[in-house]
């Protein structure tokens, strides 16, 4: 019932405000007849530089275009169905159902908050920890009058997207990073539950850590040497450190894992948990899913470059690589001390060496990639064995283990591995001239290493609060007997396998 | 008349099944079972998590069959399942009191 009167205040929100959006953008659609890149065009450069930027109207190239289109639509399979069939799988029959269900319409509430006021929190500009409210209900980004639409800065000087679509691919990160951690509490939480933390979560924990790791003013706001400091400034609080992370090793993985780790904590351990049988019911989805995973993580990494071009390309051989090393290093882990080689630590190896590569793809070179992939697959094997033992928390699908593990191994090397010695592409060190330099590795190992410190923090607290409010009003966990009937017919009323 | 019930191993089936044809056997019930006997179940390794399987899959085997033919039935039923393997399974015979077919109504031995 909560869930429902939840979903139905969001949409006369998103009703009202969304009527009164569009009528001002039509008023006032003469001065905003040129959306030049909000990032770029607001750079607080001067006002000759302003209007020669409104002069020439940035357009976007079809290429990057189509690639950004194909990566989004790639990282929207990533949840549905690949986390979800991975994920699903690892349950027991009876709670298949449920867990398909937490994915799947936790990333479709997750789209619709993004569109009304997620992206405006995160990648406008407010403040070094939260945006603004600029693009609340997607304003300004299409201009009906005209039909033309906001730009997006890129990574390169004088290249834009369309914002919208920036939007669109964004979108798909906050979904799924919310949907990463439905694994951590499978099998026990309350659907409605879940869904009211989602919310709390994702606005005061997501929203901001995506504005302090990604936001800046784009290239182009470095128009000159004077407006070096104020421009950086305007960006997020962990970009301004000179964090390094590609594609969300902290925004989306190492949140997430925290997240699902206080949960794990906070709502308990599952009836009969080292006691009863909880083997997975098909490892057969769950490959599907990991497999679904692989190739949807190349949208998600390459398509983080945000064009198609060499860094992308670069991003996309060190995702095939690092991963296919991590599987490697996981079966070799298993063979070595289990005794035998599994079809789950294969599928988990992937998934390690997936998420250790995402803050490095495009950071990292050749054989570094190859070398991360290799520590990832190990350290997340003993994540999901040793640290789980050490840290005591039931968390069902091991998204600490392996997402937690894999992101803070991945942030890590990535300040080891960007360095030019050791074959990576460096960083740009100065906008204005895009410059590429490297910093000392022991440098950017010491910044990475606050980036991912302040993600657990901020991460941790968030979801202690979040989980408190969710438990003293909803409940956070269904009764025992529920439990024990499988979420599928207590939650949802359906049944995944008739035999 | 004799019910002649066999645990055997699932892979051996069709064997077994071939082996009871070649001596005249009209019908068999089949029923996937579990169990326990001396070869005892295994562990399964899922992540940290290990798990003991006590109960191994089998393949329980029914035959009704008249008393002339109940030596030679026990005895494809050993040929055909046997691996020498623990876990081969068991035969186990008792003594059946009545049949009927409910088509015709033939009872005893005609039903057979």
């Amino acid at each position: 019932m909560n869930k429902l009167l939840i979903a139905f205040v969001l949409s006369l929100f998103a009703l009202a405000f969304g009527e009164s959006a569009f009528a001002q953008a039509a008023s006032d659609a003469a001065s905003a007849a040129a959306p030049a890149a909000p990032m770029a065009a607001a750079s607080g450069a001067s006002a000759a530089e302003a209007a020669s930027a409104a002069a020439s109207t940035p357009v976007a190239n079809k290429g990057d275009v189509a690639w950004m289109i194909v990566a989004t639509a790639l990282v929207i399979m990533m949840s549905v169905p690949a986390l979800a069939l991975f994920y699903g799988g690892l349950v027991r029959s009876k709670n298949m159902l449920s867990v398909l269900m937490q994915v799947f319409v936790t990333f479709s509430m997750i789209v619709v908050l993004w569109c009304i006021y997620g992206y405006s929190l995160a990648f406008s500009e407010g403040n070094a920890f939260f945006g603004g409210f600029d693009r609340l209900f997607m304003k300004d980004m299409f201009n009906p009058k005209d039909g033309t639409f906001a730009m997006a800065a890129t990574f390169s000087k004088g290249v834009y997207i369309p914002e919208l679509l920036f939007l669109a691919f964004q979108a798909t990160f906050a979904a799924i990073t919310c949907c990463l951690i439905v694994g951590a509490f499978a099998e026990r939480m309350k659907f409605s539950a879940v869904l009211a933390f989602m919310v709390l979560w994702f606005t005061f924990s997501y929203a901001p850590i995506a504005h302090m790791v990604w936001f800046w003013m784009g290239p182009d706001a470095y128009s000159a040497k004077e407006v070096v400091d104020a421009t950086n400034a305007k960006a997020g609080f962990i970009w301004q450190m000179g964090a390094l992370d590609f594609a969300g090793g902290t925004v989306v993985h190492i949140n997430a894992a925290v997240a699902g780790l206080v949960g794990a904590f906070m709502i308990g351990k599952r009836i009969g948990y080292g006691r009863e049988s909880f083997t997975p019911h098909s490892l057969t989805l769950t490959m599907v899913g990991a497999a679904l995973l692989w190739v949807g993580w190349f949208g998600f990494n390459a398509g983080s470059a945000l064009e198609a071009g060499n860094t992308a390309v670069l991003a996309f051989i060190n995702t095939f690589s690092a991963t296919s090393a991590a599987v490697l290093a996981w079966c070799i882990g298993e063979a070595v001390f289990k005794g035998k080689a599994s079809m789950l630590g294969a599928a988990s190896g992937a998934v390690a060496g997936l998420v250790a590569i995402t803050p490095a793809c495009g950071n990292v070179g050749l054989m570094g990639a190859i070398v991360i992939g290799f520590i990832a697959g190990f350290a997340c094997l003993w994540g999901v064995t040793g640290l789980k033992r050490m840290l005591g928390a039931d968390d069902s699908l091991d998204v600490f283990g392996v997402h937690g593990v894999g992101g803070i191994v991945g942030a890590l090397l990535t300040g080891v591995f960007n360095n030019q010695a050791l074959g990576g592409p460096g960083l740009v060190g100065d906008w204005v001239t895009a410059t590429v330099s490297s910093v000392p590795i022991m440098d950017q190992l010491w910044i990475q290493f606050k980036g991912v410190v302040i993600t657990i923090v901020w991460s941790g607290v968030v979801s202690l609060i979040a989980y408190k409010i969710v438990d003293m009003t909803i409940g956070l966990r269904v009764s025992e007997e529920d439990e024990r009937e499988g979420l599928d017919i207590t939650a949802h009323g359906e049944t995944a396998y008739h035999n | 008349m004799k019910m002649v019930t066999a645990i055997v191993k699932p892979f051996k089936l069709d064997e077994v099944r071939e082996a009871l044809s070649a001596i005249g056997v009209q019908g068999v019930t089949v029923t996937e079972v579990k169990g326990f006997g001396r070869q005892k179940g295994h562990t399964e390794l899922y992540r940290g998590a290990e798990y003991v399987v006590d109960f191994l899959p089998k393949v329980k085997i029914e035959a009704a069959v008249d008393d002339a033919i109940v030596d030679r039935v026990i005895e494809a039923i050993e040929a055909a399942a046997r691996t020498g393997k623990i876990g081969d399974g068991k035969i186990f015979v008792s003594t059946l009191e009545q049949v009927v077919r409910i088509r015709t109504g033939e009872t005893g031995k005609d039903a057979l």
